[in-house]
């Protein structure tokens, strides 16, 4: 595997890059600019990058005030008060108004680490996603968030992506790779059970593949970086395909991924979907690794609830 | 300006005054007092200030106006609606299904509204952001707002106020409408701003003080606002909720209700009157 990277520093570089392109880009930032990364650009830019100090929710609608202006703000924070202190003012000033505003939420989930439960936010999925027209994604790693970046500096309306601290395993090639919002991208066929995971947790689904494989059962991994809307096409046909799917997110197991899917599958091809996720509690403070395990967030998780789901069909 | 220009602008003034009323009263719900307190103001910015069109209004280099305090929409759409922007006929529409004139201001279908607002202590960060965007995008046009007097009890007022003077927006100026009643009672009993003239000065701001209706200090204060460079201006203007109505007049029961038919009749010959008097 190649370099482990961030895509909060994707994300950052990405501004950077892109803001050559795109002379309307601004960037926001709530003195977080050195760990959200948003300094990147604001070094290369700084007449375009405004701090707003620390008072995200006043950054949240001066944003919505200069996308009515004309100019597309990246608003960035931590998830946890980009989506959940500034959760009002991202749905009146923003959603409402449906406005050009693109927020970059890092240190998403339980990969924060050492800062604990008042900082890993597992709740930005659900709020977000319960906004009418609020685009949600999330990379699963540095070359998804660069195009993701793009993608959302070319769309015309509000995105919410959410970007990670913890650096991760590149999966994609840069050359070959292409982004379309709404979009989800399968990474390994198989047709007995299907994995939908985002973030950093399609890594640990292709692990889990791995482990499923070992035993016989033949999983197929979809990569669903865009939440919301979700590719119901895609987990539609996994649903018909496999007959039952096992979504794998760093987010309480309520009100995201595993929501969305159950939300998708279950009026039009209901089969058994089990969730892997933060099962409704808050996080804690130690390293990535053990923290992963002790949420469950891992391919062996998944693997054990692949097996279940695949028992259920019967 | 001239004593003929100030009677046409309180003229208009109350007609704004009888729309509002009237639109309030028709959707049987709304909000009068605030409307009503901040007539004086709207005509002067809607009808002698701010560069707006409405056969374009969304046009690149206008003016922008927030009003912070969103509940005050009937006065707003009254204003929009004899400046041009909709027919005067649609405000009857406020509040119901079939209508845009939705309960509080919507930029997306509304014309003439630059921002949508009704949650307190949001619009005032907008106008921050239309005024920084003016200022980087190096523009000339000045944004405008409306800020309740209770509204400043949201703590994001003061992060936009601090915003605001740190990127010396001197382009912003807004208004707080000082008429002292909010919902549970008065302002000074609820939850004591005061002093705001002293707060917003210690933010860093140009603080003027005058009186809500009277148009001759309202166009000195907007003259002073436009002169001062380096710092955005508040004007705390002191006004009376339900202006004009009689038995709306420093009333706090009037702030969020609708006058039943005999008090509609009431309001209309008080206004009128008024409107008689300036001949």
């Amino acid at each position: 595997m190649a370099d482990k990277i961030a895509t909060r520093e994707a994300y950052g570089a990405a501004l950077a890059e892109f803001g050559e392109k795109y002379d309307r880009l601004v960037v926001l930032d709530a003195d977080l600019a050195a760990a959200t990364k948003t300094g990147t650009f604001k070094k290369k830019f700084p007449n375009r990058f405004f701090d707003c100090g620390i008072a995200e929710g006043n950054m949240m609608v001066v944003a919505a005030g200069m996308a009515a202006s004309g100019l597309i703000p990246f608003a960035s924070s931590f998830a946890m008060f980009a989506a959940g202190r500034a959760f009002e003012q991202v749905r009146n000033a923003i959603g409402y108004p449906h406005l050009n505003v693109k927020i970059g939420a890092t240190h998403a989930g339980i990969s924060v680490g050492e800062d604990g439960a008042t900082h890993q936010c597992l709740e930005d999925f659900a709020t977000m996603r319960s906004i009418p027209g609020m685009v949600v994604m999330q990379p699963a790693d540095a070359v998804e968030a660069r195009a993701m970046v793009e993608a959302a500096i070319k769309y015309e309306g509000p995105c919410y992506m959410r970007f990670g601290r913890y650096a991760v395993p590149v999966l994609f090639d840069k050359d070959n790779y292409s982004f379309a919002i709404g979009k989800g991208i399968v990474m390994a066929d198989g047709a007995d059970v299907t994995i939908a995971a985002t973030g950093l947790m399609v890594e640990q689904a292709l692990a889990a593949r791995e482990l499923l494989a070992g035993e016989g059962i033949l999983a197929r991994v979809v990569n669903i970086h865009t939440i919301k809307p979700l590719d119901s096409e895609l987990i539609l046909k996994c649903a018909a395909e496999t007959g039952a799917i096992v979504t794998a997110e760093e987010h309480n197991f309520i009100g995201g991924l595993g929501s969305a899917v159950c939300e998708c599958v279950s009026g039009a091809r209901p089969v058994p979907v089990l969730r892997v996720g933060v099962e409704d509690s808050f996080g804690r403070s130690g390293k990535v690794p053990p923290l992963m395990e002790y949420y469950g967030l891992t391919a062996a998780h998944i693997a054990e609830k692949a097996k279940e789901a695949v028992k259920l069909k019967k | 300006m001239t004593d003929t220009r100030k009677k046409e602008l309180l003229r208009i003034a109350y007609e704004i005054r009888k729309e509002a009323v009237t639109a309030v009263y028709s959707a049987a719900s709304g909000h009068p007092g605030g409307s009503l307190s901040i007539a004086e103001i709207l005509a002067y910015l809607y009808f002698e200030e701010m560069n707006v069109d409405p056969a374009d209004p969304k046009k690149a280099d206008r003016d922008r106006f927030v009003l912070s305090k969103g509940h005050a929409a009937p006065g707003l759409y009254a204003a929009l609606a004899l400046r041009g922007f909709f027919p005067v006929e649609e405000l009857k529409g406020l509040r119901q299904i079939d209508s845009v004139l939705q309960g509080h201001p919507d930029m997306k279908h509304i014309p003439g509204i630059d921002m949508s607002t009704g949650s307190l202590g949001l619009g005032i960060s907008a106008a921050c952001g239309m005024a920084l965007s003016a200022k980087y995008q190096k523009q000339d046009w000045r944004v405008w707002s409306i800020v309740g007097d209770g509204e400043s009890e949201e703590g994001q007022v003061w992060e936009a106020a601090m915003f605001a003077a740190h990127y010396k927006l001197d382009n912003l100026a807004i208004f707080v409408d000082w008429n002292g009643l909010q919902i549970d009672g008065p302002v000074a009993e609820v939850m004591n701003p005061t002093p705001l003239d002293e707060k917003f000065r210690a933010f860093g701001w140009n603080v003027i003080s005058i009186d809500a209706h009277d148009l001759d200090a309202i166009e000195a204060a907007v003259t002073l606002a436009k002169e001062t460079k380096g710092k955005p201006t508040a004007i705390i203007a002191k006004s009376v909720k339900g202006k004009g109505v009689s038995y709306m007049e420093n009333e706090v029961s009037w702030h969020g209700s609708a006058p039943k038919s005999e008090q509609y009749e009431i309001a209309m010959s008080d206004l009128d009157a008024a409107l008689a008097k300036l001949g």
